[in-house]
């Protein structure tokens, strides 16, 4: 009775975090523009979505701004760690309070101060203050999953090399980089989706010329009947359960090997 | 390794300076000053004193030869954060609404984040899945998933009409904004709650069981306390995107169910152009939150000092 109980209540909740993305996919295949009347089955949408020009204009931008930024971010991030890590500990917690701004920041506060300082300094709204935005909410990500690594890295492995012939380039590159890999591919990740799914920093900072995907559905969403979105959902739907699903997957695996299960 | 490599911040610290705490400076800036013309001799203009000299400086002279008629400045005012309560109403309804939206997303996520935690190692790795994979998905999307639901002739109304109820009027309304805040950001509250409580050991329940507690004790008594972490970290992460959102306003509120956030995005980008209120209010958001979230980590810290000297 009480297992039943608990299923039950998972299935609704699972419900009602799948049924409205199931009732956007259905609709991708809906012949009528309206949303809510079936009138026959129909791929034009995605026939249609594929021949956007704006809206695959701003899928590049996307992605070359997620890429520029998280490798930008990820290099500064790590290096900022490695600094962080051996400051004194006052210095240390102000700089690292001071990276947590952005997280606990309201969105909107963070794109309202950069809009501020890009307008200060004169700079043009576009890819470039797009690409500064992205790396400024995505450093910290980084500094956060790489800070705990070092921590947990045992202090004299760098004496260890030293002694064993490594100069300093060969110890920090061949002994604590290869240590703190984890945190640094983390961090990575974490700013490559953070950066791909922006919406609100973005449309603060962005031009009339340099959409993002998420800015791009804004307008359309704002408009009536648009069922490109709808498309367009499925298709982002389909490829993050894949990737999930590969990943977990592997994961699982991964667990059972060592045993967790 | 060695002090030297403290310098390898230098670059993210400057970064930091100029992305981070400029900003913010800036929105302080903007907060407390106003932008007012003078003449040449410095006398101030009002505004439509101001608006001649433009007009007559427009008209009639040659923009390369002519210095000016008028100066701008920037001086100290108080008047926007007075401003700012104008807007009362507006802030308590926001913030009243993120309050519900938080509630609900823990009454939900509190015993689903439970369930989760007791499954089976592969089982809870799917589960976490399915609560993050909804998470992936742009938050327009998602919302604009709950318009088509709730549309007088959507979905829901259709299917109500079947069983001959209805239709409501379910879109534009505050009860709507609130289902796509408790929507969007439920799984926020779900992940930190079950990171926690899968570090209750089983055996820690057992023993309070066998001690005699009832379940309504051993929740009470055991799993709440060891929760409470997750809990306050949960709130938090629900409730500072609720209090500040201004798109499923937008969206799911129609526009007549103004939040904080559509208020300073109408300052920025909309038809109240006012950079400088925009910031004032932008600053009490702001101040409220970091209260509220010192407030809750207080909470954790007594909490885990209660727990400290039963020990």
């Amino acid at each position: 009775m009480k297992k039943l109980s608990s299923k039950l209540y998972m299935a609704l909740v699972f419900g009602f975090l799948y049924i409205p993305i199931f009732v956007l996919i259905i609709n991708s295949f809906n012949a009528s523009k309206s949303r809510t009347v079936w009138t026959g089955f129909t791929f034009d949408w995605y026939k249609k979505l594929f021949n956007n020009e704006v809206i695959l204009n701003s899928l590049v931008n996307t992605l070359i701004i997620a890429v520029i930024a998280s490798v930008i971010a990820t290099i500064l991030g790590t290096a900022a760690a490695i600094g962080i890590f051996n400051m004194k500990r006052m210095t240390k917690s102000l700089i690292i309070n001071i990276t947590y701004l952005p997280i606990i920041n309201p969105e909107i506060v963070t794109g309202v101060s950069l809009m501020l300082l890009f307008v200060f300094l004169n700079i043009d709204l576009g890819v470039v203050t797009l690409v500064l935005a992205h790396i400024t909410f995505c450093v910290p990500y980084v500094i956060l999953n790489v800070l705990p690594k070092l921590h947990q890295m045992n202090r004299h492995l760098y004496e260890a090399a030293m002694d064993l012939g490594c100069n300093p380039m060969q110890a920090f590159f061949k002994v604590i980089i290869p240590e703190i890999m984890p945190g640094i591919i983390t961090g990575f990740l974490m700013s490559i989706t953070y950066s791909i799914d922006d919406f609100v920093i973005s449309y603060f900072t962005h031009g009339a010329t340099s959409q993002t995907l998420p800015i791009t559905i804004f307008s359309m969403t704002r408009r009536k009947v648009s069922p490109e979105v709808n498309a367009l959902s499925a298709i982002i739907f389909v490829v993050i359960l894949v990737v999930l699903l590969i990943m977990n997957i592997r994961e699982i695996r991964a667990g059972k090997e060592r045993g967790d299960v | 390794m060695t002090s030297k490599s403290k310098f390898l911040a230098a670059p993210y610290l400057l970064w930091m300076i100029i992305f981070i705490v400029i900003p913010l400076a800036l929105i302080v800036v903007f907060a407390f000053t106003t932008t007012v013309y003078t003449d040449l001799e410095g006398n101030l203009l009002s505004n439509e004193e101001f608006d001649e000299l433009r007009i007559e400086y427009d008209n009639f002279y040659d923009m390369a030869d002519n210095e000016l008629p008028y100066k701008k400045q920037t001086v100290f005012t108080l008047t926007h954060i007075m401003e700012v309560s104008n807007y009362v109403p507006v802030l308590l309804n926001s913030v009243w609404l993120a309050i519900i939206a938080t509630a609900i997303c823990l009454l939900i996520g509190y015993p689903l984040a439970y369930l989760i935690s007791r499954m089976r190692y592969g089982f809870q790795k799917l589960m976490l899945m399915m609560v993050m994979l909804p998470m992936w998905m742009n938050f327009l999307l998602r919302t604009y998933a709950w318009m088509t639901l709730l549309e007088r002739n959507g979905w829901i109304n259709k299917l109500l009409g079947l069983v001959g109820i209805g239709p409501f009027d379910m879109i534009n309304t505050q009860g709507a904004v609130v289902l796509g805040m408790v929507y969007n950001y439920l799984p926020y509250m779900i992940l930190p709650l079950y990171s926690i409580m899968t570090k209750i050991d089983n055996r820690t329940i057992e023993a309070a069981q066998d001690l005699g507690a009832n379940s309504l004790r051993v929740f009470s008594k055991v799993v709440l306390p060891l929760s409470m972490p997750g809990v306050a970290s949960g709130i938090t992460m629900v409730f500072v995107p609720s209090v500040s959102t201004f798109i499923i306003s937008r969206m799911l509120g129609g526009g007549t169910n103004m939040l904080i956030g559509d208020l300073i995005d109408l300052q920025f980008l909309g038809n109240a152009y006012n950079p400088n209120l925009g910031s004032a209010i932008s600053l009490v958001l702001l101040v409220f939150i970091l209260l509220c979230m010192s407030i809750t980590n207080q909470l954790n810290n007594e909490d885990n000092m209660d727990g400290g000297m039963l020990l």
